[in-house]
This record gives C-alpha cells, sequence and structure tokens, in this order.
C-alpha cells in the first residue's frame, strides 16, 4: 500500500488494519508524531489527513483516504510554519512530547477560524500536556494569529 | 565496585541513617574520575575537563549530563559553562554526554539530611559536608530532587572558566605575551597588543595539556552576561519541527520492536501461559519470558511496535493471586490501622505534645484525618527502552533519569561489569521522578538476550504503564491542634502513615540490601516548615506493602503539604483568623516566608472583597530549598468548580533563569491540580483498575487557570526549580474550595465530594 505522506507517495505496509500512527512511526519512519494512549484520549499523534486533524492512533491505514501531513511536513527547516516559529517565540515546549500533536491541533485550527476566541481555543486544543504547557500554547496561538497578520 | 555495596551506601543516605555505616576515605572523595570524554573524541577534538571539548574547526561542545525532561535543564547547564568561557548559547553545541560516574550529583544526596533547609546548626551542616561527596563516590549520575542547579552551579561554572584559562595560557604561550594582554571574544582570542586573533578551535590541543593553577577566579555576579537572563532554549527548535529523538523514537540497523506483559499483581508470577494466538499474529516473532527484580512474564517480539502489541493482548495468561490486601479499601485500612499505634519516628518532636494534649478542653481541640491515593506518574511518553546484547557489550538507549544507576543494574543481567555497559540517554517525554527507575532498562536487557546481537526496542502499552508504574504512595494523615485562649495553636501534633517510597526502591532496585532507618520522604513537606510552633511533632510510620512506590514530582511534599497547610486553614477558621495573619504570626522567625507571603498577597488582592461562590485559599511550603507562597482562586459555575487563577511568589535565592523558572513553577502547579482534581489510582483483586487517560487524566486547556509568578532572590542559599510547584497548589486549591463553598475536603482527589468543570 502507498499513501501520500508530506508530499511524496511513501509504502505503508500490506497490514490495512495498523494504525495509520504505527505505519507513519516503524514503517515509513517519520517519528515526530507521537504515541501516547491509542485510545484517541491524549492527541500526541495528532496529523492531517486532507487538512483536517485527525488521532492517527484510531485510523486503520487502509481507510486514510487523503493525502497524510505530519509535523515534519508543516514547514521546512528553511522557513517554519507560522504557528511553529509562534511556538518558538512563545517558548512554549517544555519535554515536548506533545508539542507535534498540539501544532497540529492549532494550524488546523488557524486554519477554520483565523482570529479564534479563548472559548475557540478551548474548544479545539483539547490535546493532553501533561507538562502544563497549556498557558504557553495559548499565548503562541495568539502570537501566531499577529505573526499571520503582520506577514 | 559491588553493587549491593553501592546501594547500601547509597540508600542508607537517602533513608537518613547518618551514622556509621558510610565510611568515605579521602583519597576516593579527592581522586577524580577519568574524563570520559576522552573515550569519545572525534578527530581533532580535544577534551578540557568532562564538561567541554573543542574542535579544530572551533566546534565547542558542552556536556549537560542531566536528563531533559523538559526542565530545561541543558540551557542552564550549558549557560553555565558558556557565562565563563566567554561564548553565547548560540556558539556552542549542546550535548547529554555518556552515562559515566564521573557526573555524579552531590547536591542531591545533601538534600536527603534530616533536616529543614534553614537549618544551619552544626549538625545540619556537618552532615551535608559529609553526604555531598557521597555522591561522587558513588558515582550516581541522577536527576532529581530539583537539584541539578545547586549541584552544577560552582562545577560547571569552574569547567567554563578552567577552559577559558587554559585557552588563554596557551594563546599567550603562542604570542609570548602575558595573559592579563588576551581578550576573548567570539569563540577568538584576541592579543590586545597587536590585535592577531586565533580561534579557539586552533589552540584546543595545545590548551587542553596546560595544568591548572590551584584555584580559579570565576566572574563575579554583576558580570554575568547569560546567566540570570532567560536565554531561548537550546533544545525547543527540535521540539517543534519533530526532530528531537525520544526513548521511543530510537531507530537502530536491524533492530526489532517489542513490548512486555508483567505481571499485574506485585509480585506474582504467572501459573500458566498460551502463546499459540500471540504467535499467530502477524509480524509477531518470538515470546520469551522476562524475569527481573522489578517484576515478572513475557516479552513479544515482532517486526514492528503495532504487531507486538497484538500479539502481547493475545496472550492467554493465568497469573497468580495477590499476597497482599487486595483492593483499595483493604489497602487503606492497613495503613490506617497504623494511626492507631504509636509512630515509628518524629523528625520533628519540639516541646512536650503530649503534655500539651494532655488537659485539653474539648472547645480548644481541633481533630481531623486526611487521606491521599496512589498516584500515578503518567509520562506523556509511555516507558520504554532499547538495548543490544552483542560481543559481550551492553548497549542501552532509554530515557532515564538515572544513567549509572541503569549501568549498575543491567550488568547483573548479563554478567558483565557496570563499566561494559554503555548508557545512552536520550529525550525523555516527561520523567517526573518515575524515569529514575531501572524496570524499562531490565526488560530491555532480558529482551536483548533473546535476538542474537539485534537490538530490540520495547515499548509499553499506555496500560502497561499505567498499571505498572512506581506511584506516589498513599497516605494518611492525624491531624491534631490545641488552641490558646488567643486563637493561636499551642500544640500540633501529625501522624503520617504510608508506604516509605525509600524501602520500596531499594527493594526492586538492589534487593540484595537490607532496609534501613526512617524514610525522611515519609515526613517531608511536614516536619520542616519554617513554623514555630512551642509544641510541634511531626511523626511517621512505615507501611510495609508490596505496591511499588516510588518519587513522584516532589514526593513526600506532594500529599504533607497538603495536610500541613489545609490544616492550619483549619486552625484559622476555627479560631477566626485570616488565614494569611495567621501564617505570618507562625513564620516570623524566617523573613523569607515572610517575603513570599506578603509578595503573593500582594498580587492577589488577598482581603478584597469576593461575590458569592467565589473564593481565595492560600499555602506556603518551603521544598527543595524553595519558599512558594500560592493563592488559587476559585469560581462556582453551576455547582462545579472552576480554577479561575493562581498567584505564586516564589524565594529561590539565585534564579539563573527567571522565566524558566517561573515555567517550572506553573508546570508543578498544574501538576498538583490535575492530581486533586480526579486523579486516582485503585485496586480490584490486586490490580491497578485504571489504564489509559480516559480513567486517569491530567488537567486540559480548557481547565486550566491563569498563573502569575514571580521570583525573589533574597535568600542566601539557592533552591530547586522543578518541584517546589506542586505542594503548596494543592492546599491552596483545598483551601479556596472551602471558601467559596464552606465545604472542607480531607479526602483527595477532590472529586469524591465536588465537581469540577470539565
Ligand atoms: S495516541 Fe492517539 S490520541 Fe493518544
Ligand atoms: S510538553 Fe511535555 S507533555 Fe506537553
Amino acid at each position: 500500500m502507498e499513501l501520500e505522506i508530506n508530499g511524496q507517495m511513501q509504502n505503508v505496509g500490506d497490514d490495512p488494519d495498523m494504525p495509520l500512527l504505527w505505519a507513519l512511526r516503524d514503517i515509513v519512519g517519520v517519528k515526530g508524531t507521537k504515541f501516547g494512549c491509542g485510545i484517541a484520549a491524549c492527541g500526541a499523534c495528532t496529523v492531517h489527513v486532507d487538512g483536517y486533524p485527525v488521532r492517527s492512533c484510531q485510523i486503520p491505514v487502509g481507510s486514510v483516504d487523503g493525502p497524510v501531513t505530519t509535523i515534519e511536513g508543516v514547514g521546512s527547516a528553511e522557513q517554519l510554519h507560522i504557528v511553529q516559529q509562534a511556538w518558538i517565540r512563545e517558548q512554549v515546549p517544555q519535554c515536548g512530547y506533545c508539542q507535534s500533536g498540539q501544532i497540529m491541533a492549532a494550524i488546523a485550527l488557524l486554519d477554520e477560524i483565523p482570529n479564534p476566541t479563548d472559548q475557540d481555543i478551548d474548544d479545539a486544543m483539547t490535546n493532553l500536556c501533561r507538562c502544563g504547557t497549556y498557558p504557553k500554547i495559548r499565548a503562541a496561538i495568539k502570537r501566531a494569529v499577529s505573526l499571520g497578520q503582520e506577514a | 565496585m559491588n553493587v549491593a555495596k553501592i546501594a547500601r551506601r547509597t540508600f542508607l543516605i537517602g533513608a537518613a541513617t547518618v551514622a556509621g555505616g558510610v565510611a568515605v576515605g579521602y583519597y576516593y572523595v579527592r581522586k577524580p574520575y577519568a574524563n570520559p570524554l576522552e573515550e569519545y573524541l572525534g578527530e581533532g577534538e580535544a577534551a578540557f575537563n568532562p564538561y567541554v571539548k573543542i574542535g579544530q574547526d572551533n566546534t565547542i561542545t558542552v556536556i549537560t549530563p542531566r536528563a531533559e525532561m523538559g526542565q530545561g535543564v541543558h540551557n542552564t547547564l550549558a549557560a553555565l559553562v558558556a557565562e565563563e568561557l566567554e561564548v553565547g548559547l548560540d556558539d556552542i553545541e549542546v550535548e547529554h554526554g555518556p552515562g559515566d560516574f564521573a557526573y555524579f550529583n552531590g547536591a542531591m544526596l545533601e538534600e536527603g539530611a534530616p533536616f529543614a533547609f534553614f537549618d544551619e546548626s552544626f549538625l545540619a551542616e556537618a552532615t551535608r559536608t559529609f553526604m555531598r561527596p557521597i555522591g561522587k563516590v558513588l558515582g550516581l549520575q541522577v536527576t532529581g530532587g530539583s537539584s541539578s542547579m545547586i549541584d552544577a552551579y560552582d562545577k560547571m561554572r569552574q569547567a567554563g572558566c578552567a577552559a577559558r584559562h587554559m585557552l588563554v595560557s596557551a594563546a599567550a604561550k603562542q604570542w609570548n605575551v602575558s595573559a592579563k594582554e588576551i581578550d576573548t571574544a567570539n569563540k577568538f582570542l584576541i592579543n590586545t597588543v597587536t590585535g592577531e586573533k586565533l580561534s579557539y578551535g586552533s589552540l584546543a590541543t595545545a590548551a587542553a595539556r596546560i595544568d591548572l593553577p590551584g584555584e580559579l577566579k570565576l566572574k563575579a555576579r554583576e558580570n554575568w552576561r547569560i546567566l540570570g537572563t532567560s536565554p531561548d532554549r537550546v533544545d525547543i527548535p527540535s521540539k517543534v519541527d519533530g526532530r528531537a529523538v525520544y526513548g521511543i523514537d530510537i531507530d537502530l540497523p536491524d533492530m526489532v520492536h517489542a513490548t512486555v506483559r508483567i505481571s499485574p499483581r506485585f509480585g506474582a508470577e504467572s501459573v500458566s501461559m498460551d502463546d499459540t494466538a500471540a504467535l499467530a499474529v502477524k509480524g509477531v516473532e518470538k515470546v520469551v519470558p522476562v524475569q527481573t527484580t522489578t517484576g515478572s512474564g513475557y516479552g513479544v517480539i515482532a517486526e514492528n511496535t503495532w504487531a507486538a502489541f497484538k500479539g502481547a493482548e493475545a496472550l492467554e495468561i493465568e497469573w497468580g493471586e495477590a499476597t497482599y490486601p487486595k483492593s483499595s479499601d483493604a489497602l487503606y485500612s492497613a495503613i490506617a490501622k497504623r494511626l492507631d499505634s504509636p509512630a515509628d519516628f518524629s523528625m520533628r518532636d519540639d516541646g512536650d505534645v503530649d503534655q500539651a494534649f494532655a488537659d485539653a478542653p474539648r472547645d480548644k481541640l481541633l481533630e481531623a484525618d486526611y487521606r491521599v491515593p496512589y498516584l500515578a506518574h503518567a509520562c506523556m511518553e509511555p516507558m520504554n527502552a532499547t538495548a543490544r546484547w552483542k560481543d559481550g557489550v551492553l548497549d542501552i538507549w532509554a530515557p532515564t533519569q538515572a544513567p549509572t544507576v541503569l549501568q549498575m543494574t543491567c550488568a547483573g543481567l548479563v554478567g558483565v561489569n557496570s563499566e561494559d555497559v554503555r548508557v545512552h540517554a536520550t529525550m525523555l517525554g516527561g520523567g517526573f521522578g518515575r524515569r529514575g527507575e531501572v524496570d524499562f532498562a531490565l526488560y530491555a536487557v532480558e529482551l536483548a538476550k533473546q535476538t542474537n546481537g539485534r537490538p530490540v526496542k520495547v515499548t509499553w502499552t499506555r496500560e502497561e504503564d499505567m498499571r505498572h508504574d512506581t506511584y506516589r504512595p498513599a497516605m494518611l494523615a492525624r491531624m491534631r491542634a490545641r488552641i490558646d485562649n488567643d486563637g493561636m495553636p499551642v500544640a500540633v501534633d501529625m501522624h503520617l502513615a504510608g508506604q516509605s517510597v525509600i524501602a520500596s526502591v531499594l527493594a526492586r532496585t538492589f534487593p540484595s540490601v537490607p532496609p534501613s532507618g526512617p524514610d525522611k520522604s515519609l515526613v517531608d513537606g511536614a516536619f520542616n516548615q519554617p513554623y514555630s510552633i512551642d509544641n510541634y511533632r511531626v511523626s511517621g510510620s512505615a507501611v510495609d506493602l508490596p505496591v511499588p512506590v516510588g518519587f513522584w514530582r516532589s514526593v513526600g511534599n506532594s500529599c504533607n503539604a497538603w495536610f500541613h497547610e489545609s490544616f492550619i486553614d483549619e486552625i484559622a477558621h476555627m479560631t477566626g483568623k485570616d488565614p494569611l495573619a495567621l501564617r505570618l504570626e507562625l513564620m516570623k522567625a524566617h523573613p523569607a516566608a515572610l517575603g513570599v507571603l506578603r509578595k503573593v498577597a500582594d498580587m492577589s488582592g488577598w482581603g478584597r472583597e469576593l461575590p458569592a461562590g467565589r473564593g481565595l485559599g492560600l499555602a506556603h511550603t518551603l521544598s527543595f530549598g524553595t519558599w512558594v507562597a500560592m493563592v488559587v482562586e476559585v469560581a462556582v459555575v453551576d455547582e462545579e468548580i472552576r480554577i479561575e487563577n493562581v498567584w505564586a511568589a516564589c524565594e529561590i535565592g539565585r534564579a539563573l533563569d527567571p522565566e524558566n523558572i517561573k515555567a517550572q513553577v506553573m508546570s508543578a502547579a498544574i501538576f498538583g491540580l490535575s492530581s486533586a482534581m480526579g486523579q486516582e489510582i485503585t485496586f480490584e483483586d490486586g490490580e491497578v483498575v485504571e489504564g489509559n487517560f480516559d480513567e486517569f487524566d491530567g488537567m486540559r486547556m480548557r481547565q486550566c487557570p491563569a498563573f502569575h509568578i514571580e521570583i525573589l532572590e533574597t535568600y542566601h542559599k539557592m533552591g530547586g526549580a522543578g518541584e517546589p510547584g506542586t505542594p503548596p497548589s494543592v492546599p491552596a486549591l483545598v483551601n479556596a474550595i472551602f471558601s467559596a463553598t464552606g465545604k472542607r475536603i480531607r479526602t483527595m482527589p477532590l472529586t469524591s465530594e465536588i465537581d469540577f468543570v470539565a
């Protein structure tokens, strides 16, 4: 089986039941997407399929029906995504383990609502962070909005 | 060194048994460890000391040998060296470096001394002086106890200073001028007479051979450029684009994947096992037994992690019976029984407590029992490790807080010396004390014995992680106070009972070492608080149960601070005193405590008129050398509690990176608040019930309050940053709920009596 991942066709193995998360990590070898719970409860595994945020531990690779974008595919070394830039400006990550998922969720939020309210942020940002970086995540989302307006 | 001997020495100290036992010869204390970098040098690289190496191409590498688990330790450690080496953080590469005894942590054991932080008596100081070198003799490379900066503050600045001194001397020789005539800038040495320049790298090899004078002069604080500021963290760029490598991301040529199923009943083994269905799972290669001091069960080796998980699920195993109280209720009863008999020990016993209570009239007496449950760490990254056992060398890649402890314990599984075990530390997806354990590495080594030299990465499921944690012990507290006619407490007596963390760690990590004296962590956060009360006793009783318990962010302080600070609040309420005024009075001997109390009162507008259904709660805890006063504000919304604001004033003595310290205090407070908001590990049939975040969750964004944190630097000793925010968060919350609702809750989690806005 092949899937488009970060703009490239990639072999994702031959087990259609394998969750996208494990195909990405163990077969394709893109490991920025993390395993946290395996039951859709934490969001560490969030990626975009066709631009929508999904919890990749819940989607069998056989039922992925669009191009997949992971944290490795949202920006480039020369030009980070504006949300990644905001994350650095606000010094968000602590252990960092949840942050790929948080950034993917934030990008999806801003694609849908370019200038979210606090309530919008609360509703969209449901991922767990055991290090408790939430106030900084909130600040970084707002920072991304202002960086976007400057640009 | 023999493991049992090492361990006995180590843990005796942790258990605060100082007298006898430990003989530390001057020779061992003085003799430096060999520089571990010598073994790993690249072409043209020169090592100046265990912390600094410089390449001919002018690449400067600073070794930051502590676990980066989110606390930003690599940044501040690197800053200590960079400050003295006169380079910027942008000018250097930062590496964790090899696991090695040379990177011992001396300060952590010092913190283990059974004295309050403010106790500077001869005995307290003598004990600390005595303990510091023991960390060196044992070579304990451990990250914990909020001790990294206290430990590194002198030694890593000295490492930078020494390297700079050697470079300057080499340049002086080269140019035949005096060292005074040499300046440094941007990784170059400058001859101020002629204007000539040479890179650090071009002189590195020559400089590394230069002898150091007996004493080096460190920069005065007013000349610091980096320390005391908050530079961007060096680890953050790799954490926003997916590049950071955690233990779970290790990928090696020819590697196989695996997971484990360890007995869910502690100490029990399997009675029968059928792996037919597991072996039928596509991609599963092998099922192998695992037998270690931390648990026994099976490993499933497969082509990929998913196959290993499915294989493990398909294993049919009947486990042996639990030989201990099987339910939460039965466990709580076993602990409660200890409260009815005299305590094992007291670590504070001022005045004559028994006498003070003997004739106390009923209406001057306050009594209360408190209870907290077992808690999991629930690090975001599930436990994992990778091991390779090939050609007589054992390699371990792991997100670990204790590389040299892994070396010592894993060596025995394959019958080599600890020197023949190489530990490669990765980034940690959370630690909180859980990753100072060795179980994840032991299992990986067990599996590596069965893969013919192929590396094996062992990843636990979340359920395996949550049901095989080393839990924060459940604790019960019996408190009483006698109030005088002015409404002041003249006697306070606290008896705390639960499992000893030290005894539990010791039994699974170094089973040949017999248990030792009283465990300070049983009473930590209660016996050593800066209160003056005439008759004041804090006692502990260790309950012997086989549930594995361990170091959970702030350890004993995590619950004892709640017992202490909510009980103080109860006293204030009973006597009609303002909780702030009462604390100011009782802590008046300690200006540092008064400073943070007044500051937080000011920040939070303590005493302001509040509408009904709103409350402020205050708490103060001195832990890990840092004095933290915290105020929490809650609002009742549709009969549910919403935490709206947290104010904290923290006296840390010296703030090496103020913004990072604030981030740690916030993180630590959220960690504590999360526990109070609903976390509980429960038991049925001897097994942990909760398996995943649907049953044991942490605070989420929509529940997160606003934080307002200030750092003070007036105390004459530096404190730690990673943990002190946790202890006061829970009592401040509980006290706020009391003030908003009149409900005094004495059992954790609070969800047993109230609901939080979801
Ligand atoms: S791993 Fe997918 S939601 Fe947690
Ligand atoms: S940064 Fe550690 S879990 Fe979010």
